[in-house]
């Protein structure tokens, strides 16, 4: 499954990369690959923006607007300002891919 | 307010939790909030290790935990279904054996011990404020800062001589390898998506494949899910629709008849139940089949056949008045479209860039066409008393 094309703020800098293999361990959806000494992307549509990438890249390599992709959290903040927070409350807390979320 | 609500509940169920304990209170985690008094079903022994006690915990289920899944699965009580944060045991594990970290909710902590059977592991759970592991790392809470809190609390360097620290992936969004190994030496190996890859994964000697790395999203998993959307659905919007409905098709020149807002109501009330079921059940749960990747245009196109098929094969509502059709298929459908939208928040593939630019384009819609419903809503009441 694919969410909408070409809209993920997914940015590599293939320059800065090492090859370390961060990336490939943590991304859940495989959009990293590496080949030789660089990793590359896949395919960006697969991403879903949660930023594991990025917050374990050492090297500066990745950057990506992550957040929770809660609509009701969205909505809260266009139309009250501010970053987008899950409140995980009683309510509107989406659990969870078993075990996750 | 509500930590002091969990602990309460906590202790009237017996489930656990010393006062003042953990991490909610000042005192340390190392001592386990575990009590010999309180201690819950799947608590079986205690190990000792050169940092104190630690409880040992049973690999299987007990009817209590199938039950805990079902009430947490559909809302009942789940912000209060935690484990005291601390480290456990499974088995007979030792100075050699894996240390696998988990969210103090209890599903997420109940899905790793029973993965572990037959495996001798410690389990430091971390206090996440009965969030599962996903939700809590978006948030942080399940993060550098409180793991390296916890691996110095419960004084982990000298109950294990190896410096291996296995943290689930989804972990990975607030866990920060590289500042957990300077700041307290461990090196976290982020493991598979599903516990119940575990053993596959320590067999192949800490590696992953393919498989074991990624998030699925299968018809069941949808389905689980479900419970949550319909329920905050019925609760948050329902009551408000009905009343307002009720009050449409009540409202007379002679002031507000029941049986009128209900004979004529009726129909909408049921209309808005399948939005609901549309928007809330059938759209996840035939996610892929639905055509479009957008959310919000999945969930009008099954909101609108629901809504026909209601309306042509049953008969709902008086087909012969042309305002209120156009009421039903403009509201109805927008309506499962809006209620389809809010499962990007549950789904194991949508970001934010995408829901983002959903709303943008569809919350306009939404308020525009709940607008005009109401604007034909009056001009059907006006043309029901002869006025126009």
């Amino acid at each position: 499954m694919k969410y909408l094309a070409d809209i993920v703020t997914l940015k590599f800098y293939a320059e800065k990369c090492t090859g370390c293999g961060r990336c490939v361990e943590v991304c859940p959806h495989n959009v990293f690959e590496i080949e030789g000494k660089k990793a590359y992307i896949t395919d960006r549509d697969l991403c879903m923006e949660c930023g594991a990438c990025a917050n374990n890249c050492e090297f500066g390599a990745i950057t990506v607007n992550s957040g929770v992709g809660c609509a009701s959290a969205v909505i809260k903040s266009l139309l009250y300002g501010g970053n987008p927070a899950c409140g995980c409350t009683e309510s509107d807390e989406k659990d969870s891919i078993p075990g996750n979320c | 307010m509500k930590e002091i609500k969990t602990i309460l509940s906590e202790k009237q169920t017996g489930d656990s939790r010393e006062k003042g304990d953990s991490c909610c209170g000042p005192s340390p985690c190392c001592e386990p909030a575990v009590t010999a008094k309180h201690k819950p079903a799947w608590v079986i022994g205690t190990v000792t290790t050169p940092a104190g006690n630690v409880f040992k915990v049973a690999t299987g289920w007990t009817r209590a935990d199938h039950w805990g899944e079902i009430k947490s699965r559909i809302g009942a009580s789940r912000m209060k279904y935690m484990v005291p944060p601390a480290l456990y045991a499974v088995g007979a594990p030792d100075k050699g054996s894996d240390i696998f970290v988990s969210a103090n909710y209890k599903l997420s902590f109940d899905k790793l011990r029973s993965s572990l059977k037959a495996i001798n592991a410690w389990i430091l759970v971390l206090d996440t404020k009965s969030i599962n592991v996903w939700c809590a790392s978006g948030k942080g809470t399940f993060g550098t800062e409180e793991l390296v809190m916890r691996i110095n609390k419960t004084r982990l360097g000298n109950i294990v001589d190896h410096k291996r620290i296995i943290v689930p992936q989804f972990g990975a969004v607030g866990v920060n390898a590289e500042a957990v190994r300077r700041q307290t030496g461990f090196r976290v190996y982020f493991g598979p998506v599903y516990a119940k890859d575990i053993p596959k994964y320590v067999k192949a000697g800490y590696k992953k494949d393919k498989a074991m790395s990624t998030a699925r999203f299968t018809i069941w998993d949808r389905i689980v899910l479900t419970p949550m959307e319909i329920n905050p659905a019925i609760k948050k919007y329902y009551p408000w629709y009905a009343l307002i409905i009720l009050i449409i098709f009540g409202t007379q020149p002679s002031g507000i008849l029941f049986n009128d807002a209900l004979a004529g109501g009726f129909p909408f009330l049921i209309l808005g139940l399948i939005s609901i079921l549309a928007g809330a059940f059938l759209t996840p749960v035939l996610l892929p089949f639905v055509p479009f990747r957008s959310f919000a245009v999945k969930g009008w196109i099954v909101g609108m056949l629901s809504i026909y098929i209601s309306v042509r094969f049953f008969n709902l509502i008086d087909q012969t008045d042309v305002i209120l059709l156009i009421i039903t298929y403009l509201f109805f459908p927008l309506a499962a479209s809006y209620i389809a939208l809010q499962f990007t928040g549950s789904t194991t593939y949508t970001g934010i860039s995408g829901v983002r630019k959903e709303l943008k384009i569809s919350l306009p819609i939404y308020i525009a066409a709940a607008a005009l419903s109401v604007i034909l809503a009056i001009i059907f009441k006006l043309v029901q008393w002869g006025l126009i």
